[in-house]
């Protein structure tokens, strides 16, 4: 007889005021099978792990490990039964050292006393399951992101657990760290451990599982298998429709230049010199791994860090950036990589979000009178954002709409130059492709775009040249004809592109 | 407006209780001055308010209301120093009070709680310092002056509008104005919220903030000398202790978030207000008054709970509209 299925979820249906964010939604996870879960934003993903990792209640349905119904009402009890869910968000304490996070709320101990040498012992074992070799007693905050990740599958690994659930595992990890990953979940599933990949990434996906479970709605819309896995089904599953001509890249012309960075350096790299040249109408692509020193440029064009040295011109000007309002009168905008943090007020109204940077530039001191509704509409229109929530908190949008808001604020400027960080960052696929649109749009009307991203196939698919970034500096160009995703890896780990 | 309710709904209930069980209370006599009261208390509350928005604590307030209030009759009084000169130079100290405050917590990044606390250590020190723990008066002189703070404006024989809570009016206004009509104020709220964000928009994000410590000290110092001209007999040690405290509990019961970001200006003088009333209610019911800030207490807790389960259900009721 074979055995039953490590996890069962049948009719699993959670409602939240006002919305149904499941509905019967069933799912089936086998021992050292890699599942990956897609989905447009809102598609119930986020909503289902928390059930199955114990955050949420389920409103109804049932759950069953290896056969036996269970009900979670605690993150503990998910744990117990071997389920363990990685935050997109890393969790660790990074004041403390990696052996106290690994068995954080776990630790061995006698009486009370904490067994330290254990820890330490059984933190280098595990440890090394996931290929990672540190000693137990540094501090977290010392490591970078890619070693968290796995540090945290060794923390679900110290729990025994049977089925780790991943959130965007990739999000922060570079091509490396991510392809490093990549192997640790292999050798994990080789060990029948099987794995919940839950990612925006559709070549990840399309690599790594053995099965696709598509949402939709809160409800399920497909299964994928074998052969059917590809980048195109997924994304005709996800959205319900054929997106032909996902990167819809039309020939551009590019104009006059319009920034000149030369011989500049940031202060995190002082000893590297940058040079750019972006012209009206372009859209330049800068790539690298993280921590290349993209978001440091990008911050010091936008006045937020000095440059150690080197001038930029804008439109044949000498340009001193001492704050963000220097760059903004010269008709630079950036939207920042973290859209909660650096890019909206997230409790404020849509409206007051949008106007927040062009209000100091149209040198009013009193507010009121129509021109910052008006405005703010039009720009609403213009960027296809549900008008109806002009005046609700911005918090209650979508990934999408959130970042569309930030888009619309640095629109409202009428820019010269846009500085884009990680615009697509985990917004759906739907709301990455209007924000392609709208990039074109401002790149034909004039607009030069430098758009700093992670995912590769996007810049591929979007850019007109890419700068590769390689420790600080600028490690090569490539142009159309030259740009492939060997060639900007090559470039990114320091080596010569073919 | 639905913010103000709970806030206006306590007043009136406090108002109300103390008014059927003790008919005394609302002679014209007690209500003006309580009226009194609530001008002075709310004239350094709106200041402290101002502070909270943009994500700060001001606890220096007590203590710069006390500086004030002997350095004036010593410059008036002990050196002869003319009115407006002794004014330019109190508005002066205050500013530089205030931007002091600003400076520290923008640009060394201290903690605002950790900057006013020494405020109001060093500010209470050198007030009975320079006094000599002396208690400072202005005597029978300067009643001109003195009618700032004790005269009112006639409206009926027994009743009529003390002078303080004119200048709350007036003050309150204007920095309702200033809080939502004009860009420095949005601003402020913006910042309070969320001040990398701010700061990511293009806003001088520092100079806001040391604005707003400025009107905070500014205001403790409009309050200091009213204090001071009230009661007329200023001692160093005790003048002004505690009044951060009650500024602070102003605030929060008008709907300030110590998280910043939040408050409205006619929420803070109507906490203010409802403060002065409990104090009044306490002492013309003859509760003891030993019980007067347990009593205080319970009821600014009181207050602020209600309003989070308020927030709550409209937050629901937000989350409903907008899927």
């Amino acid at each position: 007889m074979q055995a039953p299925p490590l996890l069962v979820a049948e009719k699993v249906t959670k409602r939240f005021p006002g919305v149904v964010a499941l509905r019967e939604v069933d799912l089936t996870v086998d021992s050292g099978e890699v599942v990956a879960i897609i989905g447009e934003n809102g598609a119930g993903k986020t909503t289902l792990m928390k059930i199955l990792a114990g955050i949420l209640p389920a409103d109804g349905g049932a759950l069953a490990v290896a056969g036996k119904p269970v009900v979670f009402s605690t993150v503990r009890q998910a744990v117990a039964q071997g389920i363990v869910l990685i935050h997109q968000e890393l969790s660790q304490l990074s004041n403390l050292s990696v052996g106290a996070n690994i068995f954080l709320g776990r630790e061995p101990r006698t009486l009370g006393w904490i067994r330290r040498r254990r820890i330490a012992r059984e933190a280098v074992r595990i440890m090394r399951r996931v290929g990672l070799d540190l000693s137990p007693d540094i501090s977290v905050a010392s490591l970078p992101i890619g070693q968290r990740q796995l540090l945290e599958i060794a923390r679900a690994l110290s729990a025994d657990a049977r089925l780790i659930i991943m959130d965007e595992p990739t999000s922060s990890l570079s091509e490396r760290e991510a392809a490093r990953l990549f192997g640790v979940i292999s050798e994990l599933t080789a060990g029948g451990v099987a794995i919940l990949y839950v990612s925006h990434r559709l070549r990840e996906v399309e690599a790594i599982a053995d099965r696709v479970v598509v949402l939709m709605d809160g409800k399920n819309a497909a299964e994928l298998v074998g052969s059917d896995i590809s980048h195109g089904t997924m994304v005709r599953s996800m959205v319900g429709r054929d997106i032909s001509g996902y990167y819809a890249r039309k020939p551009r012309l590019k104009g006059a230049c319009v920034m000149e960075v030369s011989a500049a350096a940031t202060t995190a790299w002082p000893d590297c010199s940058v040079s750019i040249k972006l012209h009206r109408g372009e859209i330049v692509g800068l790539a690298g791994l993280v921590g290349a020193g993209r978001t440091a440029l990008l911050h010091a064009l936008f006045g937020l860090d000095r440059f150690a040295h080197g001038k930029v011109r804008m439109n044949g000007q000498p340009l001193l950036l001492t704050a963000p309002r220097d760059a903004m009168a010269a008709g630079i905008g950036l939207v920042p990589e973290d859209r909660a943090g650096q890019g909206l007020v997230l409790e404020m109204i849509v409206q007051h979000n949008m106007s927040l940077a062009s209000l100091t530039q149209r040198r009013r001191i009193v507010l009121g009178g129509a021109w910052e509704r008006t405005f703010c509409r039009d720009m609403i229109r213009r960027l296809c954002i549900d008008s109806m929530r002009q005046r609700s908190a911005v918090r209650l949008l979508s990934g999408g709409n959130q970042q569309k808001v930030v888009l619309g604020k640095w629109l409202l400027l009428g820019p010269a130059v846009l500085l884009l960080d990680e615009p697509t960052r985990g917004i759906d696929v739907g709301a990455k492709q209007e924000i392609y649109q709208t990039m074109e749009a401002l790149a034909e009307g004039g607009i030069a775009i430098l758009f700093a991203s992670s995912e590769l196939e996007e810049i591929l698919g979007i850019a007109d040249r890419v700068l590769v970034m390689h420790e600080g500096k600028v490690a090569g160009e490539l142009t159309r004809e030259r740009m492939t995703e060997e060639n900007v890896m090559h470039l990114a780990t320091g080596q010569r592109a073919a | 407006m639905k913010k103000l309710a709970g806030i206006s709904g306590l007043f009136l209930a406090v108002f109300v209780f103390t008014g059927v069980l003790e008919p005394n209370f609302l002679t014209g006599y007690n209500l003006q001055n309580t009226l009194r009261w609530t001008g002075l208390f709310g004239i350094i509350s709106v200041g402290t308010a101002f502070v909270i928005i943009t994500g700060g604590i001001d606890l220096s307030v007590g203590s710069v209301v006390g500086l004030v209030g002997v350095v004036t009759p010593m410059l008036l009084v002990g050196l002869g120093w003319p009115v407006w000169l002794t004014l330019v130079m109190v508005l002066a100290a205050v500013l530089l009070i205030g931007f002091v405050h600003g400076i520290l917590v923008t640009r060394v990044n201290l903690q605002s709680f950790v900057v006013t606390l020494c405020g109001l250590l060093i500010y209470r020190g050198l007030a009975r310092w320079i006094t000599g723990d002396q208690t400072q008066g202005f005597g029978m002189a300067f009643d001109g002056l003195r009618q700032l703070a004790i005269g009112r404006i006639p409206v009926t024989h027994s009743f009529g509008l003390p002078i303080p809570f004119v200048i709350l009016l007036v003050l309150a206004v204007a920095s309702a104005v200033l809080l939502n009509c004009t860009v420095w104020g949005r601003y402020m709220k913006a910042l309070g919220h969320n001040e990398e964000a701010a700061r990511f928009s293009g806003i001088n994000t520092n100079r806001m903030v040391t604005f707003a410590y400025i009107i905070g000290a500014v205001t403790a110092g409009l309050g200091g000398l009213l204090f001071a001209l009230d009661v007329n007999s200023v001692q160093p040690a005790a003048q002004g202790s505690f009044y951060e405290l009650y500024a602070i509990a102003a605030a929060v019961l008008g709907g300030c978030s110590l998280r910043g970001g939040e408050g409205s200006i006619a929420g803070v003088v109507i906490g203010a207000a409802v403060l002065r009333l409990l104090y009044n209610a306490i002492n013309i019911l003859g509760i003891s008054t030993q019980l007067e800030f347990a009593i205080i207490g319970a009821v600014i807790l009181c207050g602020v709970t209600a309003d989070e389960m308020v927030k709550r259900l409209s937050a629901v009721r937000a989350l409903r509209r907008a899927t």
